[in-house]
């Protein structure tokens, strides 16, 4: 439970950045992609945005697990939620990183 | 003098046999209530006098004995507690407890929701050195607030109304219910206590961490025990945030 | 007319219906219902906002393909929806934070009719309403932001 508090505390503040940097200019001319881009070559940037995926995650699939080990309690179902929400989490997890480090031009 | 005044209510009673294994039904009744007529009289009228095959279990009549738990228009509350003029409808509907395995028609079965008391160890343990003998023969001293620390947890008359309430109780059986967790509680900050393994039977994916302060069983719990307070005292310690 | 098993540990639960009906209980359920409801609601939109926003790395025309088919009218009152659903489950998670660990639910004592809980007092009830009330101011800002453009 305290893994839940602290991302979800952490994820907090960070999607409250995230949020802002798309307040700082017209909401519209925020999503262009030049700008966007320039965002993620901002390397403090990125690494809230990898802040945000890892905490948000973490926060979303366990708690995700938490509702589906409350649901159904069998050795088979609890282990299999167990892994399939962690695996599920690292695979986004992944996935995210990939669009960060392609856009941030490090490039795969 | 003046007469009483009298009205009729509507009493639909869930009726279910397991050994006859019909299924369920509803039993309608009209029943004369009077201002004071509580959902129990209006129970045992039926059966006295219109069905003697309802199943009902009873005994205190006075919120003591825990046993006349149901389902009264929907919400959890002890039949004997309960005023037909408080609920404000012409009328009643009785149904068993939920969460509880039934038996027949009202009385359900209470054998999961003890064996979670039971799971807590629910008495003092003194000392957890087995080779301490004889045992102490002094008084357990304790002030005023030693005993406000667990006094209302342990007003707690088992009558699993909370235990029905809680949703986690709902769907997840290994959950002990929020009744075994605040006498978990109960035990634990009494300073006659020493039995600090009890923590382990609870510190588990399907212990006390699957509580959401819903609230609920302290909203239906007839007594005042207020077991949502006891729960998360409880997790407060488990967390490291306080020292009892 | 359902026919039932004695000795079940699942006979007579609620269920999932016990979840889903959030009416019966006071504010707190009706806050456990909505917090477990916005944050599947939030972990599907996270999955989809990652995956839309991978669009990034497929360069400007794959990014401008992706914002024409999300910033549309529909686009805009699903985010208004997020905004507001985020903002609610952020608050109430705070106030969990806080009650979980003990604080706001004042003290044991000896209980006297009529015998109101001290766990369900207004101190950590109006955490609640501050959620609802921010949640909706959020909306409405979000709503001026994003469809005052138009």
């Amino acid at each position: 439970m305290k893994i839940h508090y602290a991302t979800g505390l952490g994820a907090l503040f960070v999607v409250a950045i995230h949020i802002l940097m798309r307040l700082v200019v017209p909401y519209t001319s925020s999503l262009e992609y030049d700008h966007v881009i320039s965002n993620y070559h901002n390397f403090l940037y990125a690494v809230a945005l990898e802040a945000i995926l890892v905490l948000v995650a973490i926060h979303g699939f366990n708690g995700l697990r938490v509702i589906l080990l409350e649901l159904r309690q069998s050795t088979l179902w609890e282990n299999g939620v167990s892994v399939a929400t962690i695996i599920a989490m690292i695979a986004l997890i992944l996935y995210g990183t990939r669009t960060i480090i392609i856009a941030n031009g490090i490039g795969l | 003098m003046q007469e009483p005044v009298q009205e009729k209510i509507i009493l639909k009673v869930f009726r279910a046999n397991i050994k006859k294994g019909n299924g369920t039904t509803f039993n309608t009744y009209d029943i004369p209530v009077q201002r004071w007529t509580t959902v129990l009289d209006a129970l045992l009228y039926a059966k006295f006098h219109l069905d003697s095959s309802i199943a009902i279990r009873y005994s205190c009549r006075m919120a003591s004995c825990g046993s006349c738990g149901m389902k009264i228009n929907g919400f959890p509350r002890l039949a004997c507690y309960t005023k037909i003029s408080e609920l404000e409808s012409s009328e009643v509907i009785c149904e068993p407890l939920s969460n509880f395995p039934i038996i027949r028609d009202l009385v359900t079965d209470f054998s999961q929701f003890f064996n979670h008391h039971k799971n807590i160890h629910p008495f003092i343990m003194n000392s957890t050195d087995e080779s301490e003998t004889p045992p102490s023969t002094h008084a357990h001293i304790q002030s005023p607030e030693d005993v406000n620390k667990y006094l209302q947890f342990s007003y707690c008359i088992k009558c699993g109304l909370c235990y029905s309430a809680c949703p986690t109780v709902a769907t997840d059986i290994k959950f002990p219910g929020p009744q075994a967790l605040s006498q978990l509680y109960r035990y634990h900050s009494d300073s006659r206590d020493a039995g600090k393994k009890r923590l382990d039977v609870v510190d588990n994916r399907h212990g006390v961490w699957r509580c959401h302060f819903a609230g609920s069983c302290s909203k239906v719990c007839p007594k005042g025990v207020d077991p949502a307070l006891g729960i998360q005292l409880l997790r407060s310690f488990m967390l490291g945030l306080s020292k009892d | 007319m359902k026919s039932l098993e004695f000795g079940n540990a699942r006979e007579n639960r609620e269920g999932l219906r016990g979840w889903l009906d959030p009416s019966r209980y006071g504010w707190e359920r009706f806050a456990y219902w909505a917090q477990r409801l916005t944050g599947v609601f939030l972990l599907i939109y996270f999955i989809g906002h990652v995956y839309e926003t991978s669009s990034i790395a497929g360069g400007k025309d794959a990014w401008n393909l992706m914002l024409e088919l999300t910033q549309t009218i529909w686009g805009h009152l699903f985010l208004i929806l997020v905004i507001g659903t985020s903002t609610f489950h952020s608050v109430n998670g705070i106030r969990l934070i806080l009650t979980e660990a003990g604080k706001g639910l004042g003290k044991p004592g000896r209980p006297d009719y009529p015998y109101h809980p001290s766990s369900l007092n207004r101190r950590q009830r109006s955490g609640i309403w501050i959620a609802l009330t921010l949640a909706a101011v959020a909306m409405l800002y979000g709503t001026n932001i994003l469809l005052g453009e138009h």
